[in-house]
């Protein structure tokens, strides 16, 4: 039964992908901003859960929520300080911003703590079991019932609070919602908050299921991310789920069929197919531009 | 940026000649054979970036020197060591090998490390025919490239393909196993090398090769190329490669159940492997090393008690075992060249026959490179344990 378990590893890839997809997406959702320092917010939440169980001895839930708190914080203070002043200058000085932010936290942990790896512990079980002929273990179960628990918690807060609807409003016309007397600036705030806890939870999940972290390691999944953002529909919310799936099943794909060394290549080049022939993504709608 | 490191190396080039011409002048003592000692160059890491290898590779040497003295010497000739610290440059490398084959008319030049600088000392001692032996350069095109052989270099070390071969033999002999799977860096020299050797060696060895995939180095997620590699039921699979990716390989390759043998090179040796891969899942895999201090042969035990006898109970690596080989390998040339002239080493040196060292029986293929024993190491929870001996 190979193609189940091809297809198990395609949705645990892809759930990690989604998580990080998530808040590309809510950030460019409303400020219409590619944020690519998330793929780093992504790494610090690794390490803070990292440290969190060698040096705190906190055990997995407590530093996944640990990860996700210190990731919300950093993530609302890079807003703060690099993105809020340029919110009316041009996309282009706020995307140079955002990659100058992504270098700055990559060498400045680079700086703090050196370049050596760090070998995640394995704070859940190893075990494994057999299904059909295709084998699961403990640890990808336990991955994507958390990925998909915060999806539904993510979910819940933009359709059912009055966080989530101000987030959509501010989302669909800044001056109305302005208007309306949301608070822009928190709302915006708290989305970022959001996103970057979801990079956080992403980061504290790869750590476990990946072992290996170190302090470059957000930059190709935040760029497949991204990939799987833009395939989703960038903006969309669920769409960014989609496209996390989709991308992760993509690849074990390629790799399945052989073509391992293709498989980073695959990715690009759904990103190309997507901008040239859909680039509203799968769940997008066509919108016409105003003038 | 080549143009100036060029003419960075030419200049200096030019003024060591001079100087070395220029103290030479003073106080000319012939060469290094007359007299009661035979003088040997050092030119070696001694600090600088790859400093922990160059090290190494000097206290092997100084208690190889001190025993060979102790037993009276060469045909009764003293070794005198004349070391130089290259401190890991290439540039220092060639001003140290001037400054040795022409102000201190060394009989013959152990060194350096790493390829690099050893490469960086070829001409100057072809030029001066003198014998120059790298005790750890493994770069195949050291000692010669598309089969002309450079007559005065040779080395200590075997080289990166030739691990390949071992792995194969063992794998067929000694577990013998018929159906290999291959996984490797797809763009990585080393891991290329190996690969292929292995894969000639195992064919004509009777095996076959059921499956080959590749990966990228930084790659993280090899589940889906392991699902193809299990589904094609290898009894063994070899991963040449580094150990921050084997590592990771080998933790997800045990998670989906692959249960056979695994084997690389010593580009697994690290201590990030164990904890990478998690002791339980090293169990049942092997690597080619140069030597093993737990080898029970009486030789190297024999080396073992006299190098932490010297060097404050320290147990001697792999380097450590190379630089000792290397001086007693030279001493043998000499004896049998039976002179300190260049041309007579070299040719002794190639003809080398049945020198029984430490890390292996030492011979030279027609490309100087040495064909000897490899030493295979289990990983037994975590701890690398001697296994076996393997000819190529």
């Amino acid at each position: 039964m190979d193609w189940l378990q091809q297809l198990i590893n395609g949705i645990s890839l892809g759930s990690i992908y989604a998580l990080i997809a998530l808040g590309y997406t809510m950030v460019y959702g409303i400020i219409r901003l590619i944020n690519f320092a998330h793929g780093d917010v992504f790494m610090i939440g690794s390490f803070v859960g990292f440290y969190a169980i060698t040096g705190l001895g906190l055990s997995i839930i407590p530093a996944l929520i640990l990860a996700m708190a210190v990731c919300a914080l950093l993530g609302v203070v890079i807003e703060r300080i690099a993105y809020k002043r340029l919110r009316n200058a041009s996309r282009i000085a706020a995307l140079i911003t955002a990659i100058g932010v992504s270098l700055l936290i990559e060498y400045g942990t680079i700086y703090f703590r050196g370049a050596q790896l760090e070998v995640f512990p394995s704070a859940l079980p190893t075990k494994s079991f057999n299904l059909w002929g295709a084998t699961i273990s403990v640890q990808s179960i336990l991955i994507l019932s958390i990925s998909v628990v915060l999806m539904i918690i993510l979910q819940i807060v933009v359709r059912r609070t009055k966080v989530g609807k101000a987030m959509r409003a501010v989302s669909h016309d800044v001056e109305a919602a302005r208007l309306m007397g949301i608070n822009v600036d928190r709302t915006i705030s708290a989305t970022f908050a959001i996103g970057s806890a979801l990079a956080g939870a992403a980061g504290v999940i790869f750590g476990i299921y990946y072992t290996k972290i170190e302090p470059l390691m957000g930059v190709i999944p935040g760029l497949k991310a991204f990939v799987a953002a833009v395939l989703g529909g960038i903006g969309i919310i669920p769409g960014a789920a989609i496209g996390g799936l989709v991308l992760g099943l993509v690849e074990t794909l390629v790799s399945a069929l052989g073509y391992s060394n293709w498989r980073d290549a695959a990715a690009f080049i759904i990103l190309i197919l997507i901008l040239i022939f859909k680039p509203s993504g799968i769940l997008g709608k066509n919108s016409r531009e105003k003038v | 940026m080549k143009k100036s490191i060029l003419s960075k190396l030419s200049y200096s080039v030019v003024s060591a000649t001079l100087l070395a011409g220029l103290l030479s002048g003073c106080g000319a003592k012939g060469t290094g054979g007359t007299g009661d000692v035979i003088k040997i160059g050092v030119n070696l890491e001694l600090s600088g970036a790859v400093a922990s290898y160059g090290q190494s590779i000097a206290e092997g040497i100084d208690l190889g020197v001190e025993e060979i003295n102790k037993n009276g010497g060469v045909d009764g000739k003293k070794i005198e060591l004349i070391k130089i610290d290259n401190k890991s440059d290439a540039a220092e490398a060639t001003n140290a090998a001037i400054k040795l084959t022409s102000q201190d008319k060394v009989t013959a030049i152990i060194g350096a490390a790493t390829s690099g600088n050893t490469k960086a000392q070829v001409q100057i001692a072809s030029d001066n025919k003198t014998v120059l032996l790298t005790p750890s350069g493994t770069s195949t095109d050291l000692t010669g490239t598309d089969g002309s052989v450079l007559d005065y270099i040779f080395r200590t070390c075997f080289i990166d393909p030739f691990q390949g071969s071992v792995a194969a033999n063992f794998a067929a002999t000694k577990l013998n196993v018929k159906k290999a799977a291959i996984f490797g860096d797809s763009a990585n020299d080393y891991a290329k090398g190996l690969a292929t050797s292995f894969k000639e060696t195992f064919a004509a060895a009777g095996g076959t090769i059921v499956a080959e995939e590749a990966y990228a180095s930084k790659d993280t997620d090899f589940r889906a190329t392991l699902t193809r590699i299990k589904a094609a039921n290898p009894e063994f699979v070899f991963i040449p490669g580094y150990y921050e990716e084997v590592g990771l390989i080998i933790k997800q390759a045990r998670e989906m159940g692959i249960t056979v043998p695994f084997m690389g090179g010593d580009g697994w040796d690290s201590p990030k492997l164990v904890e990478l891969a998690g002791a339980d899942a090293l169990n049942n895999t092997f690597i080619t090393n140069h030597y093993s201090s737990g080898d029970p042969d009486e030789k190297i035990q024999k080396f073992v008690t006299a190098f932490k006898g010297k060097f404050n109970d320290k147990s001697p690596d792999a380097f450590n075992a190379l630089g000792y080989d290397s001086i007693y390998l030279l001493s043998d040339s000499i004896k049998r060249a039976g002179s300190t002239d260049g041309e007579k080493i070299k040719d002794a040196m190639a003809q080398t026959k049945d020198l029984a060292l430490i890390s292996g029986t030492f011979k030279f293929d027609e490309m100087h490179n040495p064909i000897k024993t490899a030493t295979v190491l289990e990983y037994k929870d975590g701890k690398q344990v001697f296994n076996t001996k393997v000819n190529p």
